[in-house]
């Protein structure tokens, strides 16, 4: 084996790339090149549903800011803000990473997944809220409101985005665990460390994505509360 | 460099050995085979389907099969054909096979998820093979609302599933073919040195990319409406069906250039190579793989001219869907002039350009007639969109991939293909397609509607006609499939560079060896300079 033959230095810049690149600098920057691909086509699918979305918000104006008057404003801004902290977290352990700062580049990894979990746990209490109020659609929903179908609509759109958005929170977090290990393992150091950055370009783009989501199903019916 | 001797030697066919060695393989080269074994059984289950079709159109009453089974007979050709085949068809065998040795790298970035890629699209196919077996789905491949989500009672999830995992098989490849082709370029290959099929394969990755997410999303919520039952495209719901058309065209158009810009980009080779000369207005032709790309885009409408749109809309998608015909033309009258004084050989590829270039021509021309709207409303699912969009499709995007089968089949296998028999079975193709849809443009015409199993006496002449060159054109595709798999051992075995071609990959001996160069290659010539090669290819 090559490693075993070349014993005198067998040197991380020897091994800093893999052998179909020329140079580490032309793997780090055909990586980061593949998530900002990968980020376009997620804004695609993401923007699918945006923009059925808006289709049935300009069908149904009035249901759709009724039916968001009874999102619960405070769990959503809570989770807004605890979402950007998130991205705070993920944006240090990035640079932490970058500078070979391995130790706060961990507990900073260790941060993010935990501000991730409880994301989803405020999320999942709101979803039990609203299948105990019957507002989920195939659930047996039920709705006092005028023009129940865009009320469903609304629905199914906050169901079926938000839904998906936490899909990715779930992989997010995965994806995390995995670069939490692979620290610890020591995989990484100041030279290689794209991995991590990687991961935070992921999630920054899925916080973004909820930033938007939090806009169009949180906000509409806010000027209703009186 | 560490790697001893003897394994330069080796190609990437002998270099390792066992099933699972290509199971588990990373090399591009060995992913595009992968590819190509996978593809050719679904080509031939969607043509088993065809088959059937056209043997029950011998005759005007629905004999042979009930309407019903008629209906999941063109539904699962449509599927099967136009995700497991004609999608993959060159990018995935042809483009892995050969991107990274025209860019004188040594694998795609990503090798990795290339193979990902290869097992999403099995797993793809065989959800959607079990859709098959279980009885089918008689949605039509469109998968129109409401009858997908609400009236079928066939097997619509499953096969909507299988085309959603198999369509991040083709986003994997889009991905990978974009960061290879910035970021791996060997030195001196700049952009407007690249081989044209490199533009071609950049232009559908852009398709990829961004249409395939947009289809896996609308598929989405067609399962959730069929499974939660509450409305988002059934209008009995408060949906709007016209919007899961504009989602599920919005990726469908330009999946047909998915399909047609790669055959483009093999053309272009073949055009150069067998008539010595570089491609007339290279820069021109390079370009117009991103227009269409670009306004493939804009034109999603013209599928829907008779669903209810705005007519505002539909003047709009029509004006754009003409500027489609200037990118298209350029590539054609810059192929033509590509023959002009050149040294032109008839090589079994080079049968298959040209064919290319006729047929394209036509199903091009006829797309013209279906975007002006008031031919469009006479003609609407009638047999001329079937012989226009075959035209492109398998006279175009088909030839495109057997020219460039036969082209690279030397690097591929290390040997060559008898070239007597590959003649013959170009012509039979090319004699057989024309007999088989040539006639449906006449019935699509006289109003022989699309979709039916049953159909007047006054039409049986065409269909008959139609029928029997559907029968040659099968004779056509299996004569390729057998001899090739005898060439594969018992052929001559093929130079380097059997072509006189001027892209890198003619630089790695035949069969390639693993890392395809055993020195990183330096351009300092432009795309098909055969003046600069003069020396090295030997020629006069």
């Amino acid at each position: 084996m090559a490693d075993n033959s070349s014993d005198v230095l067998p040197g991380r810049e020897a091994r800093a790339h893999l052998d179909h690149f020329a140079t580490a600098e032309q793997q780090r920057n055909t990586a980061m090149a593949g998530m900002w691909i990968f980020l376009v086509t997620e804004i695609m699918m993401f923007g699918g549903l945006f923009m059925a979305y808006a289709v049935y918000r300009l069908g149904h104006p009035q249901a759709f800011a009724s039916a968001s008057r009874d999102m619960n404003i405070v769990l959503g801004a809570v989770n807004t803000a605890i979402l950007i902290t998130s991205s705070f977290t993920m944006a240090l352990a990035a640079q932490a990473a970058e500078e070979g700062l391995l130790r706060p580049a961990k507990w900073l990894l260790a941060a993010t997944i935990l501000i991730g979990i409880v994301f989803l746990g405020i999320k999942f209490v709101e979803y039990y809220q609203h299948y105990r109020d019957h507002k989920a659609p195939g659930f047996g929903f039920q709705t006092n409101l005028p023009d129940p179908g865009g009320i469903q609509m609304f629905y199914i759109f906050y169901f079926a985005m938000t839904g998906l958005h936490a899909v990715h929170m779930i992989v997010g977090i995965g994806l995390l665990a995995a670069l939490l290990i692979m620290t610890e393992l020591g995989r990484f150091s100041r030279e290689y460390h794209s991995p991590v950055v990687i991961t935070g370009l992921y999630w920054g783009f899925v916080d973004i994505v909820w930033v938007f989501l939090f806009a169009i199903f949180y906000l509409p019916g806010l000027h209703l509360h009186g | 460099m560490i790697a001893a001797p003897e394994i330069t030697e080796r190609n990437y066919l002998t270099g390792k050995e066992g099933v699972l060695s290509w199971l588990l393989t990373t090399d591009h080269k060995r992913i595009g085979l992968l590819y190509v074994a996978s593809i050719t059984a679904f080509f031939f289950i969607g043509g088993l389907f065809a088959l059937l079709m056209r043997l029950e159109l011998l005759t005007p009453p629905s004999d042979l099969v009930s309407p019903e089974t008629y209906n999941k007979l063109f539904s699962m050709h449509g599927i099967i054909m136009v995700w497991f085949f004609l999608i993959p068809s060159i990018p995935a065998t042809l483009g892995n096979f050969v991107v990274p040795m025209m860019i004188g790298a040594r694998d795609l970035a990503f090798p990795k998820l290339n193979l990902a890629s290869w097992y999403l699209f099995n797993l793809g196919g065989i959800v959607t093979l079990y859709a098959i077996l279980r009885g089918g789905v008689d949605t039509g491949w469109t998968f129109y609302t409401p009858l997908s989500t609400t009236y079928s009672t066939t097997y619509v999830i499953a096969a909507a599933a299988g085309i959603f995992i198999s369509g991040f098989s083709s986003i994997l490849t889009g991905l990978n073919f974009i960061a290879t082709i910035h970021g791996m370029r060997c030195p001196g290959l700049t952009w407007f040195r690249l081989p044209l099929f490199i533009w071609g394969m950049y232009a559908s990755s852009l398709i990829f990319v961004i249409a395939t997410p947009v289809l896996a999303i609308t598929l989405l919520m067609v399962a959730v409406e069929r499974i939660f039952q509450v409305g988002i495209f059934d209008p009995a719901l408060g949906g709007d069906p016209l919007l899961f058309q504009h989602m599920f065209w919005f990726y469908s158009h330009p999946a047909v250039y998915i399909m047609v810009l790669p055959a483009m980009a093999v053309v272009s080779e073949l055009v150069s190579t067998f008539s010595r000369r570089p491609v007339f207005g290279y820069k021109a032709v390079a370009f117009s793989s991103l227009g269409i790309a670009l306004v493939g885009f804009l034109v999603w409408g013209h599928h829907m001219f008779v669903s209810g749109q705005s007519i505002y809309s539909a003047l709009a998608f029509s004006l754009l869907s003409y500027l489609v015909a200037i990118p298209s033309a350029i590539k054609v009258f810059n192929w033509t002039a590509t023959f002009y004084k050149g040294s032109i050989s008839w090589d079994t590829p080079m049968l298959y350009a040209i064919g290319f270039i006729g047929l394209f021509t036509i199903g091009g021309i006829t797309g013209l007639f279906l975007a002006a709207l008031g031919l469009d409303v006479h003609v609407t699912d009638t047999y001329f969109v079937v012989a226009h969009f075959h035209y492109i499709m398998v006279g175009g995007a088909v030839m495109a991939y057997l020219g460039g089968i036969h082209y690279w089949w030397p690097k591929i296998s290390g040997r060559m293909y008898p070239e007597g028999l590959a003649k013959l079975a170009a012509l039979t193709v090319f004699l057989g397609f024309n007999l088989t849809f040539f006639p449906q443009f006449i019935l699509g015409y006289l109003g022989m509607p699309r979709r039916y199993a049953a159909y007047p006496p006054e039409f049986q002449v065409l269909h008959v006609l139609s029928t029997a060159g559907a029968s040659i054109l099968g004779v056509g595709y299996v004569l390729p499939l057998c001899y090739l798999i005898w060439a594969w051992r018992y052929a001559p075995k093929a130079p380097p560079n059997p072509w006189r071609a001027t892209g890198l990959e003619w630089k790695t001996p035949s069969p390639p060896s693993v890392h395809n160069f055993d020195e990183t290659p330096v351009v300092n010539y432009g795309a098909y300079d055969y003046e600069a090669l003069k020396g090295e290819l030997g020629l006069g």
